[in-house]
């Protein structure tokens, strides 16, 4: 002990007081201020974008969510489309085949008519030639039985040979 | 580069004053100081960790059987009965028993076991009583630029350099490169596991500073302790001394109310005993964490230097058992090994004595609102 208190020297006892006063206001000052604030800048940096990376990663997620909410809408849409349009192609058939089951019903009937119509004009004619003819032979018969008897006779005959009623 | 060719520059310029000192070597002793014998070992190892006034880094005996010493001299300021008195030490020729007389200042000085002495008016030698004290010389309060001074002003440029070095990077760059790779997470570390911790989130701010320095300080001359040069300032009574005031003064300025009132006047406990737990309380506070903290550092890096030496002293002191070459290599085996060890006290020591000033800080600042 009484060694140790010899050794104890009050001028080094003093020179370090002073040194280490001088040492830690200039560390202080010139060091450790301006490093434990760029330290904590860095720190808070490095915070800010680790929660803004974490916010937009949220926000991604939920603009994937949306686009794919879109694509579910955007495919229904269009299956709903692609079903009208089926059924409306289908109404459409249905309906020109309904019409033109119709119209040729009409033009079938009006041929019908008209058939009809040319059919009796035709009998008429024939009528109207038949009795022409009737006419004609009657006429002729008149005739020849005015001059012979005999060929007034063979002449009906003939004639009567010849005309071919259809 | 700027930076590399400065640091160049002052290492080059550091080593050229070194080697340059070589010239200033004293011819006068012959073989003074050798130590060759297990007598010497003892006396040569008290001497090693005692301060001393001139840089010594090695000696040797020439080929005329001269013992040289090789080193460099340091100031003497000295504030003695006729005031301040300077000189080179040199002036002692390496003298430490009081022999050889310096005049200076007006007065004469001698040199004896690493102090200055201010001889009596009239005295022209030391006379000394029976057991070695001198009787007619008194001590002077001696502000040398000692070796540990020396140390402390090398250390104290080198963190300066250092540490204002790594606060200019980041004014340009976000992360430091270099060397200041290196400091950035020691000083985070001290920061986040030294003085959050123990101070709290909301006041450690205004500690960090002294702790940063007090943790490299201590540190950085501990290693310097272990190297040649032979340092060892962190094992100066005086030096570990005035760090523990340092921390008693902050301790004490920045408590606060609840700090206070808990040492004075415990809450919580019958009242009769409330007075001696004050005296156990300001016994604590003022004389047992001061005292623990400079003795804790003092004796475990003073006990390391006399380890380290001492076991480099067996191939000496065991030279007659086992011989040199067996002594030579049982002292490297034990030496290297305590060495690996003393780098880790080294670093312990400087961490313990952060630490345990950051805790009674923290114990002072902190906020008693439960009671």
């Amino acid at each position: 002990m009484e060694q140790l208190l010899n050794d104890f020297s009050p001028g080094l006892f003093v020179m370090q007081t002073v040194l280490l006063l001088g040492l830690i206001f200039l560390l202080v000052k010139f060091a450790w201020k301006p490093i434990l604030n760029s330290l904590e800048d860095r720190e808070k940096g490095i915070q800010d974008a680790l929660d803004a990376a974490e916010s937009a990663k949220k926000e991604m997620q939920n603009i994937t969510a949306d686009s794919e909410n879109l694509l579910k809408e955007a495919r229904a849409e269009r299956e709903t489309m692609l079903k009208e349009a089926r059924e409306l192609k289908e109404q459409m058939l249905a309906d020109a085949r309904e019409e033109a089951q119709k119209e040729g019903d009409k033009i079938i009937e009006k041929a019908k008519a008209t058939i009809d119509s040319e059919k009796k004009a035709a009998v008429a004619d024939i009528k109207s030639q038949v009795a022409n003819l009737s006419l004609e032979i009657a006429e002729k018969v008149l005739k020849e039985e005015l001059s012979d008897k005999s060929k007034q006779l063979k002449l009906v005959e003939d004639m009567l040979g010849n005309v071919k009623l259809n | 580069m700027k930076f590399s060719h400065r640091s160049h520059l002052v290492f080059t310029t550091f080593f050229a004053v070194l080697f340059s000192a070589t010239l200033w070597a004293s011819d006068e002793e012959k073989h003074e100081g050798a130590v060759n014998k297990p007598e010497h070992v003892a006396a040569y190892i008290q001497h090693h960790i005692k301060d001393a006034h001139d840089f010594h880094l090695y000696s040797y005996t020439d080929t005329h059987g001269e013992r040289k010493h090789v080193g460099f001299p340091l100031p003497v300021i000295v504030w003695s009965s006729k005031g301040l008195a300077t000189f080179m030490s040199s002036k002692f020729h390496h003298d430490d028993d009081g022999k050889v007389i310096v005049e200076a200042g007006g007065t004469r000085f001698v040199k004896l076991h690493s102090k200055i002495y201010e001889l009596e008016a009239g005295a022209d030698t030391v006379a000394f009583d029976e057991t070695h004290h001198a009787t007619n010389a008194h001590k002077v309060l001696d502000f040398s630029i000692t070796k540990s001074v020396f140390g402390i002003l090398l250390v104290g440029l080198l963190m300066f350099f250092w540490f204002s070095r790594l606060a200019r990077q980041y004014k340009s760059r976000k992360v430091p490169k270099g060397f200041g790779r290196v400091l950035e997470p020691l000083v985070l570390y001290v920061r986040d596991e030294i003085a959050k911790p123990n101070i709290g989130e909301k006041r450690y701010r205004e500690f960090t500073g002294y702790l940063l320095t007090v943790f490299f300080f201590i540190w950085i001359l501990n290693l310097l302790g272990l190297t040649p040069l032979g340092f060892n300032v962190t094992g100066q009574l005086a030096v570990t001394a005035a760090l523990a005031i340092f921390t008693l003064i902050i301790y004490t300025f920045k408590g606060n109310k609840g700090y206070w009132g808990h040492m004075l006047w415990m809450p919580g406990v019958p009242v009769l005993i409330r007075p001696v737990l004050a005296i156990i309380e300001v016994a604590g506070a003022f004389l047992i964490k001061p005292f623990s903290l400079l003795v804790r550092l003092f004796a475990n890096i003073s006990a390391g230097h006399i380890v380290v030496m001492s076991l480099i002293a067996i191939m000496v002191t065991m030279k007659a058992e086992i011989g040199a070459v067996g002594a030579t290599a049982l002292s490297f085996i034990l030496s290297f090994f305590i060495t690996l060890i003393e780098v880790l006290v080294a670093f312990l020591q400087a961490y313990i004595f952060t630490m345990l000033s950051a805790l009674f800080i923290g114990m002072a600042v902190e906020e008693h609102d439960h009671h």
